[in-house]
């Protein structure tokens, strides 16, 4: 089952859709001579902190004070840490992170 | 010549190939998780083809997002690619017929390679950036798709696979980490979000963040790093 119906899934896809390619036409359009300073600086900056905020809100359900005290979540950003300080390797760091993260919900903290 | 061309981006594209189709993948297995068959998919990875936004796009659909909402997360989340196009706006010059694509391809992988091509003799340097966004976003696509199929062959297995998009953005947040000397951005990211998350609660916080972050780093802009040597 679809948490929406189509016509509002396709209002989101479309609505992201045309904001991903205006940003990405954008600098074409307008842009030809030269880019403003604040455009610019944004463009530095912006990422690294929009990363941090992306990864508080995967874990903004984490609940200290529920059964499982959020540990497969906390468990599974250190194995993710780790494999990327070992290897530095993206997919092993996420799909290592992400199995050790499904087998501790599946079994140890399994209901 | 052609076929040279052809060739050499297939070879280039070698990198991306196996990272699209796993983390496409990923994408594809967290939509049907929420009821999405592969066409959706398949309609997603055509119109959006932004990797960590379709993760994201997965949350705004199963949460049934405001249409404001969506457009400022995709705004925030993808405003680096502007940086692209301004790196691209000469080498894309004279690209013809092919020039609306290759923009609305830029992606973050696309563009490491597009950004500096070394290109030997008998290499179209316009061809080449044709091909290689073509193929890029073909492999995205396929990968999404197999997601969706996988993810309807697994069935229970996948409980928990919605981590992978707190390990991809952990990665990425890594990575920038050690990628830059001035962390004062990315820790201003982390309190503006984590302050407003305990003021307003995991459903209200994301808009207000984003707003503060963007306040924060304007702010901050006049307190340029200090050149010293180290």
């Amino acid at each position: 089952m679809m948490p929406i119906s189509p016509a509002q899934s396709w209002a989101i896809i479309l609505v992201v859709a045309a904001t991903t390619a205006a940003i990405r036409f954008l600098p074409f359009w307008v842009f030809h001579s030269s880019t403003p300073r604040v455009i610019l600086y944004l463009g530095k900056v912006l990422p690294g902190a929009v990363m941090a905020m992306l990864v508080v809100y995967c874990l903004k359900d984490l609940d200290p004070l529920a059964a499982d005290h959020g540990l497969p979540q906390i468990l599974g950003v250190a194995m993710v840490a780790l494999l990327h300080k070992w290897k530095h390797n993206t997919l092993l760091s996420i799909a290592g992170g992400t199995v050790f993260y499904m087998m501790l919900i599946q079994t140890l903290f399994a209901g | 010549m052609r076929k040279k061309t052809v060739r050499y981006a297939f070879r280039a594209s070698l990198p991306v190939m196996a990272g699209y189709l796993v983390l496409g993948m990923g994408f594809g297995v967290l939509l049907q998780g929420q009821g999405y068959g592969w066409w959706w998919a398949a309609a997603m990875s055509l119109l959006i083809y932004a990797g960590s936004m379709q993760y994201l796009a997965v949350d705004l659909l199963a949460g049934g997002a405001g249409l404001i909402t969506a457009a400022l997360m995709t705004l925030v989340v993808n405003f680096r690619h502007l940086f692209y196009g301004v790196t691209m706006l000469e080498p894309y010059r004279g690209m013809g017929k092919a020039k609306p694509y290759v923009i609305f391809a830029l992606t973050d992988e696309t563009f490491s390679l597009v950004c500096q091509p070394d290109l030997p003799q008998g290499v179209d340097r316009k061809e080449y950036y044709f091909w290689l966004s073509l193929m890029n976003q073909s492999y995205w696509i396929l990968g999404s798709v197999a997601g969706t199929l996988l993810g309807s062959a697994l069935g229970e297995y996948t409980r928990g696979i919605e981590f992978s998009m707190t390990a991809l953005f952990v990665v990425i947040f890594l990575g920038q980490w050690e990628g830059t000397r001035d962390h004062r951005p990315a820790l201003i990211g982390l309190g503006v979000s984590v302050l407003f998350l305990l003021l307003l609660g995991p459903d209200g916080f994301l808009i207000p963040s984003m707003g503060g972050i963007t306040l924060a780093l304007l702010a901050l802009k006049r307190f340029p790093v200090r050149k010293e040597g180290e």
